[in-house]
């Protein structure tokens, strides 16, 4: 993606299954605008809403989120730190952030 | 006649000799035996090669041992030499291997994660293991769960493993749970053991023990696997009361709610390889051995930050570790407030299938648009004779599963149109879409040359269309033909065919589109019992 002033770039990777939502890749370069419409700085909130709108390649969006959250069963860590030590879905999302997401494996 | 008088006294005299020193040498072997019996779970070292001298007892005496006959030493001499690889290592030493002996672990599923988990802990020397498992072996589980083999097939998976445990290492307890794991039964098995691993393969099971765990304050070590990936969690450790927020966290902690019933996948769906799920298993016996031989919590890194180690065999790199909260303040199990308590558990007032949920099969379609596989197997025979370019002449058989799946084996003409592309969004960019269909698998037929044709063609219509990439292939190759749809269990192929009916596919009635029950599993049950199970 072409990088200008006004965006951010990081880093998005899917896990545990969840890949397969998003083109059966794991790792994806996401560039958000640095300030959402409501003209506050990117939360990992808009990055949910913006991956379902825009990366998500399966109409299946209850697989990823419920009730405008994060479905349970899926961890979603900062820069490898589950998001609960670093403020959750209010998170502003820095440059060059890797946000993953984990959907728990149940099989043994 | 005096002469040969004389030659049988000579040898009886002889006889007689040679048995008087047998009977001596008898005799003193006998004692020895005895003398060798009676020390021999306590020899230290050998002293024999006939008898006791005096000066080996004063040496004795010198190095305080009272007596050759009681033990010496901590372990038994068999045990210096069965664990003398891993007793020289600083980590492990004499008293690493006298906690490893005197400690009990539990684990529960013995499958891919519970075999060499067991395998590696009985070779390590840990006193009593004990195994839960309700299941049977089946063919199906050989290619990862390492202590069954091809004979014991239809045999208790714990039987199965004690057997196999038991000639690895015949010194140590094996304790025998031949039972799935409920609230009821589980805190009686739970009591015995010091130390708990998690092997099992469904959520209600994972939040069951880990609550059982905080409750009777004993750590766990928790893994699981699907396809290429594993995960590996310690929980409650190090071990303390709910409420004192210095214990570690809980399953709880981690996962607050459990996942839609709907979106757990079970190995049996969405597959499992042997070496990844081993991986974990075999990382839950390491991660075990650590807990186990560090009594103070200051060896594992874990007790400084809880973490959950993420294993993907195509990663990069493959192993990640995350750091992970502590305990929740308001968890449900390990705050200074639960609401789950060994009570509530006997009782039977928590329901952890209830609380996971059940992932009910699909039922949408009402029956005028079902066929049994049989129904379908009489239109196909009426129809074999005049296949059309690898294609049934007076119908379309369209088949959901995954293209892996459909290339292991299908329905002679069935064509397949994958069910996660029957889920792909709606895209009103044409350009997006475009790249979409170049990027994803387009849809294929039995890869026939035939039918390879009329993928083909598929594709080149594709392009031209903006709604959804399917539509337009199977108004094409279905004309006004009826439509079936296929898949494993029965399930997806409702879903389907209702979503063909959403986007029109039934010509407002016109065209018949439906599905075939119990999905090809019932094609195996009552049509073809050729049709190869996976």
């Amino acid at each position: 993606m072409a990088d200008t002033g006004d965006n951010v770039h990081l880093t998005v990777e899917f896990s545990g299954g969840l890949e397969m939502l998003f083109s059966n890749r794991r790792k994806h370069s996401v560039s958000l605008p640095k300030i959402s419409p409501k003209g506050t700085p990117v939360t990992i909130d808009f990055l949910v809403k913006y991956l379902c709108d825009h990366l998500m390649k399966d109409s299946r969006k209850d697989l990823f989120i419920m009730e405008d959250n994060v479905r349970p069963g899926i961890l979603v860590l900062i820069n490898d730190s589950d998001w609960e030590l670093e403020g959750e879905a209010d998170y502003e999302i820095q440059p060059n952030d890797n946000i993953m997401f984990v959907s728990t494996l149940h099989g043994g | 006649m005096d002469q040969t008088i004389r030659n049988l006294r000579e040898q009886i005299s002889l006889c007689e000799r040679q048995l008087h020193a047998l009977k001596v040498q008898l005799n003193n072997a006998e004692e020895r035996a005895i003398l060798e019996a009676q020390a021999k779970p306590e020899m230290s070292f050998d002293l024999s090669g006939g008898g006791q001298d005096a000066w080996q007892m004063e040496i004795l005496g010198v190095l305080g041992h009272e007596s050759p006959r009681k033990n010496a030493w901590p372990l038994m001499p068999q045990e210096y030499k069965r664990y003398g690889r891993q007793l020289i290592l600083p980590e492990i030493g004499l008293n690493g291997q006298l906690r490893l002996k005197n400690t009990s672990v539990l684990i529960v599923g013995v499958g891919g994660l519970g075999c060499p988990a067991a395998a590696y802990l009985a070779g390590a020397g840990v006193g009593t293991i004990g195994l839960v498992d309700g299941d049977i072996v089946e063919e199906s589980n050989l290619h990862r769960q390492t202590l069954h083999t091809t004979e014991k097939v239809g045999m208790s998976k714990v039987d199965s493993a004690t057997f196999y445990l038991k000639s690895l290492n015949p010194t140590i307890k094996y304790v025998s749970h031949r039972t799935h794991l409920n609230p009821q039964n589980a805190p009686d098995i739970f009591r015995h053991y010091d130390l708990v691993l998690d092997c099992t393969d469904n959520p209600a099971s994972r939040y069951l023990i880990s609550d059982l765990c905080v409750l009777l304050g004993k750590t766990l070590v928790s893994a699981s696997a699907l396809r290429m990936e594993g995960q590996l969690l310690i929980l409650n450790y190090p071990p303390r009361a709910p409420g004192d927020s210095s214990g570690g966290p809980c399953y709880r902690c981690v996962f607050p709610k459990p996942p839609p019933a709907e979106t757990v996948v079970t190995c049996g769906e969405g597959g499992v390889l042997g070496p990844v799920v081993g991986v974990m298993g075999v990382l839950q016996a390491l991660e075990a051995i650590k807990v186990i031989v560090d009594d103070s919590h200051l060896l594992s890194s874990q007790s400084e930050t809880p973490s959950l180690l993420l294993f993907s065999a195509y990663g990069t790199p493959p192993f990640r570790s995350i750091r992970l909260r502590s305990r929740r303040p308001r968890c449900a199990c390990c705050s200074e407030q639960p609401s789950v308590s060994l009570a509530s558990l006997s009782s039977g007032s928590l329901d952890y299938q209830l609380f996971c949920g059940i992932a009910n099969p699909a039922n949408i379609l009402n029956p005028r648009e079902r066929v049994s596989p049989r129904e379908y197997a009489k239109t196909l025979v009426t129809t074999r004779s005049v296949l059309d370019r690898g294609l049934p002449k007076d119908h379309v058989l369209i088949d959901v599963r995954e293209r892996v799946q459909f290339d292991l084996c299908s329905i002679e003409g069935s064509i397949n149109i994958p069910f996660s592309q029957i889920n792909a969004p709606v895209r009103s960019n044409p350009s997006t879409r475009e790249q979409s269909v170049a990027s994803s698998s387009s849809p294929s037929t039995n890869p026939d040359q035939n039918a390879m044709e009329v993928d083909g063609k598929v594709s080149e219509g594709q392009r031209n269309e903006l709604v959804m990439p399917w539509v337009h292939f199977i108004h094409k190759a279905a004309l006004e033909k009826p439509i079936y749809v296929v898949c494993r269990f029965g399930n997806d192929s409702q879903v389907t065919v209702k979503k063909f009916k959403e986007a029109g596919l039934d010509l407002s009635g016109r065209r018949w589109v439906g599905d075939i029950k119990n999905g090809l599993r019932g094609w195996r049950t009552h049509v073809d019992k050729d049709f190869p199970e996976y």
